[in-house]
């Protein structure tokens, strides 16, 4: 069964922001829910409980003194530990960072602070967000919130825990190819990728930089709406960073989809167990019957994703994860000389899937490889963001399955990467085109566990991709209250 | 630092031996071999801050004092481009004559301490400025393939009791030089001798230093060289196997480097017929090269775009702000002192020319002579004296300097006193060399008592006068001697020279009847003329002869 919700972010913030309740009042509920939920659950690598509860009484100063905290006041939030926070462990699930205090925060770490938020602490990936699970972390699995025996998804598998079992209102995770949307979908919360350089990532760890961005997980739409405004906008730090106006999504969500133009992807519904495939058909007939105008479109290209992506992100990742070499911080293990040492430590810190992509993306760069692997991959991104193209002259957004299967259980993938890859078969696709997506639940599978339906937009299009999700969530609402 | 006497070698013709430096071949038929060396040149741009964020670029610093999460490579830090330092890459495109382009920036993926991200945020095959030139003072012309953007590495320095790497006991790393932004200049393989790289050197370095973009102290490390080089016979059209010879921090070592490393493979050809590719380290104490890595070890840099920097595409107009901002080259330079010396520069004003402008002093020149003192004497003092004291000639007045050459010129005062006055006015930065002089007691002689100090002379020297009047012209020496001596060195070597010849040709047919040129060469080489030790002999018989014609 689905946990009963928790409180919403925006009625926590508009009580504490009118006095009703005191941001350290909110803090110790969440401390003593994630408390009380953690030996359980394992969504946590770090919980910040003295830092936050510093954060709650400044905020309830600020609120006495007469100023406003914003519109995140006294709200908890769980960050991915891929996320720079100063002077608080940031860790990636590996080893190799065991230890390591950030002597700064990532821009959306200032951004929830500026916001008023309330940072609870860090929670638990895959390592370097490299899993599918949150089984590839060093410090073991998360559970899913509903079923101990099942992976909640990955790689933001804590955020998405922590959010699904209602320890906070809201988390972040990064999503470089499916790691927010496929375990929000799994753990039956709304979770969120932007548009490429909409939201900063200054701070963020990297895995694959051409591919990662950091997106909400939340309770609700509206709350991940509330969240994404909070995060997004131009970062100078961020080269990358687009420097266009923040889309108004809070304000577009109860817009409706009337001759909203949907394409209902045949690959992102054939390629998933069959209850999910139903789920996400009746998604579509519910935004139909809300005035939608829903076609079937085929996106062959996106079968494409898979193997590009397999090159492009792991080819980034080895160089990226380059400088854990035991030089300047992290682990060391000491060797006769520094080659020796490098490899020592890079053999005692990481994990063997961060192992298996490290070697893999090395190869796919080699000399006499490169175009064979790395620039072909290249070659296939560029089709899909055509192919994403072409469908978007006819479609406002597009429709299919967040993950083709709901929770599968803890081990079930572990010995098969290749079965454990395709769990990011849907959403993989739209990070290589750069696009947004979002996943919000929509009933259950066979098994009694969420299925996320996954929205697809353009470039910017975030506007009405929320449209749609508010849709859907108030015909989920409607059909499973 | 003084006129080098010798000719640099870079005007040995191209193809011919050059500067002697050219190992030769001792194989039957007795072919010579060609060396030939390629260029990397690293320089350290003259920015204000590093290229990819906001710590301070300063030599010398407290280590790991000027250092961010983005230049230490922390975990999450992303790197945002310096535009000054785009700009500065710009001007060093335009003023070697490259297509500036729009870019990329690449990782190039290797393990070394120093280099935080283990990577190196560079540009590979689409560089922002490609197929250049620059002509050298021999009028040379050596080509430009690429001067393309990268980062510098840190500084790693071994600790132990015997200093060497190998034996050291750990190391320590400053991070302060991470991130600093660098131009990479690679030349074509134009160069023929290690003296013409050395030229090229010193040319490149002067025209960097007049983009802005370097302050070119190869001691500190903000020019590096790499060379590669190769050697074939004479007449071969292709290239031989080369070896890149990296560790040359001046201009001696990179000289000495590539003869060695020359001779060396020219040794191998002879006893084997193979050289093999290989990086090899200069070790200047030992005074040879020594293999760094071969080939097969050659490292894979895994060269891939970068994604965290967007494409580098400046438009017209910053391209145009980035020209318009460079200094006057040192090949403008030297043609703006050729034109002010009125007439085809000789030689050994042409090597004045090269030295003046090589050591900045040319703008002095130009001012000294806007002053109307005479351009080729000025010429010759500042490639002489002042170069000899470079810091305290690069603030001198260029007013006293002017004033001084004209006075020397009109024959107020000699060469020798001339020199005296200009150390007192080097010293002090400036002043008025006419009561420098009057203080030194430097008063010239008048016409009239330098004609009667002469005319005691001869008379008390009857029978050498005979023998001068006979032809023997070296007496000339012997009598500005005696001029001197009876004037306590007052009288201007030039003008006993003159009044000399006004007596000779007074007082009878004269058989060798100017032995021109030869004979003030000969009497120039003695008496008070100067210590040029034959340096700058040309310029001051120019001023001899101008001082010769208003007497
Ligand atoms: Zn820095």
């Amino acid at each position: 069964m689905i946990p009963a919700a928790a409180e919403s972010a925006l009625d926590v913030a508009g009580a504490v922001r009118r006095g009703e309740r005191t941001a350290r009042s909110v803090t110790e509920t969440a401390l003593e829910m994630i408390a009380a939920r953690e030996p359980e659950l394992h969504a946590f690598l770090h919980v910040a409980a003295d830092e936050a509860r510093a954060a709650a009484d400044s905020i309830d100063d600020a609120l006495r003194a007469g100023r406003d905290p914003g519109p995140l006041a006294g709200v908890p939030v769980a960050l991915k530990d891929n996320l720079c926070t100063r002077g608080i462990p940031t860790t990636c699930a590996s080893k190799i960072l065991e230890g390591w205090r950030p002597p700064y925060d990532a821009t959306v770490v200032v951004r929830l602070r500026d916001a008023g938020a309330v940072v609870v602490g860090k929670t638990n990936l895959d390592e370097f967000a490299m899993g599918s699970s949150t089984e590839n972390s060093c410090q073991g699995p998360t559970c899913h919130p509903m079923d101990p025996t099942r992976v909640p998804g990955g790689s933001s598998g804590g955020s998405a825990a922590a959010v699904g079992a209602g320890l906070v209102p809201l988390a972040l995770g990064s999503d470089t190819g499916g790691s927010v949307r496929q375990p929000a979908a799994l753990c039956g919360t709304v979770g969120m990728k932007p548009t490429y350089g909409l939201v900063s990532r200054y701070g963020l760890v990297a895995f694959a930089s051409s591919l990662d961005q950091i997106g909400p997980l939340a309770g609700s739409v509206a709350d991940a709406a509330l969240l994404l405004e909070v995060i997004a906008g131009h970062d100078p730090l961020d080269s990358t960073s687009l420097d266009h106006p923040v889309p108004q999504v809070s304000r577009s969500i109860d817009a409706g989809v009337d001759r909203m133009r949907v394409g209902l992807v045949d690959e992102l519904v054939d390629d998933t167990a069959p209850d999910v495939a139903r789920r996400i058909r009746e998604a579509a007939e519910e935004l139909a019957q809300a005035g939608a105008l829903v076609e079937e479109v085929a996106v062959p290209e996106m079968r494409l994703g898979l193997s590009a992506y397999y090159l492009i992100a792991p080819a980034e990742a080895s160089s990226n994860l380059a400088r854990y070499d035991g030089v300047r911080y992290g682990l060391r293990v000491e060797a006769p000389d520094v080659a020796a040492m490098n490899t020592a430590t890079r053999t005692a810190g990481f994990g063997p899937e961060v192992k298996r992509r490290i070697m893999l993306g090395t190869y796919a760069l080699s000399a006499g490889y490169y175009d064979a692997y790395y620039g072909k991959a290249q070659r296939a991104r560029t089709l899909i963001v055509r192919a994403f193209d072409r469908a978007y002259e006819r479609f406002d957004v597009l429709l299919g399955a967040t993950a083709p299967s709901t929770a599968f259980a803890i081990g079930e993938r572990t010995a098969d990467p290749l079965a454990m890859y395709m769990s990011d078969v849907c959403t993989i696709p739209s990070n290589l085109a750069g696009h947004p997506a979002m996943s919000v639940p929509f009933g259950t599978g066979d098994d009694g566990l969420p299925v996320g339906v996954q929205i697809l937009a353009p470039a910017l299009g975030e506007e009405r991709m929320f449209q749609v999700a508010a849709a859907l969530e108030r015909a989920a609402g409607a059909r499973w209250r | 630092m003084s006129v080098d006497g010798g000719a640099p070698g870079g005007t040995a013709p191209r193809g011919g031996a050059p500067g002697g430096t050219a190992p030769r071949g001792g194989a039957p038929g007795g072919t010579a071999w060609e060396t030939v060396v390629g260029l990397e040149v690293h320089c350290e741009l003259k920015t204000r801050t590093k290229l990819f964020c906001s710590c301070k670029n300063a030599f010398g610093d407290e280590p790991n004092t000027n250092v961010c999460p983005v230049c230490l490579g922390l975990p999450g830090s992303l790197p945002v481009l310096n535009a000054f330092a785009v700009e500065l890459a710009m001007r060093i495109g335009t003023a070697l004559h490259c297509e500036v382009r729009p870019s990329i920036f690449h990782r190039k993926n290797y393990f070394y301490p120093d280099m935080p991200k283990d990577y190196q945020i560079s540009q590979y095959d689409e560089p922002i400025n490609v197929g250049g030139w620059l002509e050298l003072p021999d009028a040379t012309r050596v080509g430009i393939v690429r001067a393309h953007i990268e980062e510098d590495t840190g500084k790693t320095t071994h600790q132990g009791e015997s200093g060497r790497i190998h034996a050291a006991e750990y190391a320590l790393v400053d991070y302060n030089r991470a991130g600093v932004p660098l131009v990479e200049i690679v030349s074509e393989p134009d160069l023929r001798s290690a003296a013409q790289a050395r030229l090229y050197v010193t040319e490149l370095r002067a025209v960097l230093v007049a983009t802005g973009a370097s302050d070119g102290r190869m001691e500190e490390g903000s020019l590096r060289v790499d060379a590669n080089v190769s050697v074939r016979r004479l007449g071969d059209g292709a290239y031989g196997t080369r070896c890149e010879v990296k560790n040359l921090n001046s201009l001696r070592s990179l000289g000495r480097a590539i003869e060695y490393e020359a001779a060396r493979q020219v040794a191998l050809l002879e006893a084997t017929g193979i050289v093999a590719q290989e990086t090899r380290h200069w070790d200047e104490n030992a005074g040879r090269t020594v293999p760094l890595r071969s080939k097969e070890e050659a490292f894979d840099y895994r060269y891939f775009p970068e994604p965290d920097l967007v494409p580098l595409a400046p438009d017209a107009e910053w391209q145009a702000r980035a020209a318009g901002a460079i200094g006057l080259l040192p090949a403008e330079r030297r043609a703006r002192l050729s034109t002010l010396l009125g007439a085809a520069p000789t030689t050994q004003q042409a090597e004045q020319v090269r030295v003046v402008v090589s050591q900045g002093l040319d703008d002095l020149v130009v001012a000294a002579a806007a002053g109307g003192a005479p351009a080729d004497l000025v010429l010759v003092r500042a490639a002489n004296e002042l170069a000899s004291d470079l810091d305290a000639a690069l603030s001198l007045d260029p007013g006293a300097f002017g004033a001084l050459v004209a006075m020397e010129a009109r024959g107020a005062l000699t060469a020798t006193q001339s020199k005296a006055v200009l150390v007192e006015l080097l010293t002090a930065g400036g002043g008025d060399p006419a009561a420098i002089a009057a203080a030194k007691g430097f008063e010239a002689l008048s016409e009239s008592s330098l004609a009667d100090a002469v005319r005691d002379v001869v008379e008390a020297h009857p029978d050498e006068w005979e023998r001068f009047m006979a032809g023997e012209a070296k007496l000339a020496g012997f009598f500005t001697g005696q001029v001197m001596r009876a004037t306590q060195g007052k009288a201007d070597g030039k003008a006993i020279a003159a009044e000399l010849r006004r007596l000779r040709e007074r007082d009878g047919p004269d058989p060798t009847d100017h032995g021109g040129r030869g004979d003030r060469d000969d009497h120039g080489g003695r008496g008070d003329r100067d210590n040029h030790g034959g340096r700058g002999d040309g310029g001051d018989r120019t001023g001899m002869e101008r001082a010769g014609e208003d007497v």
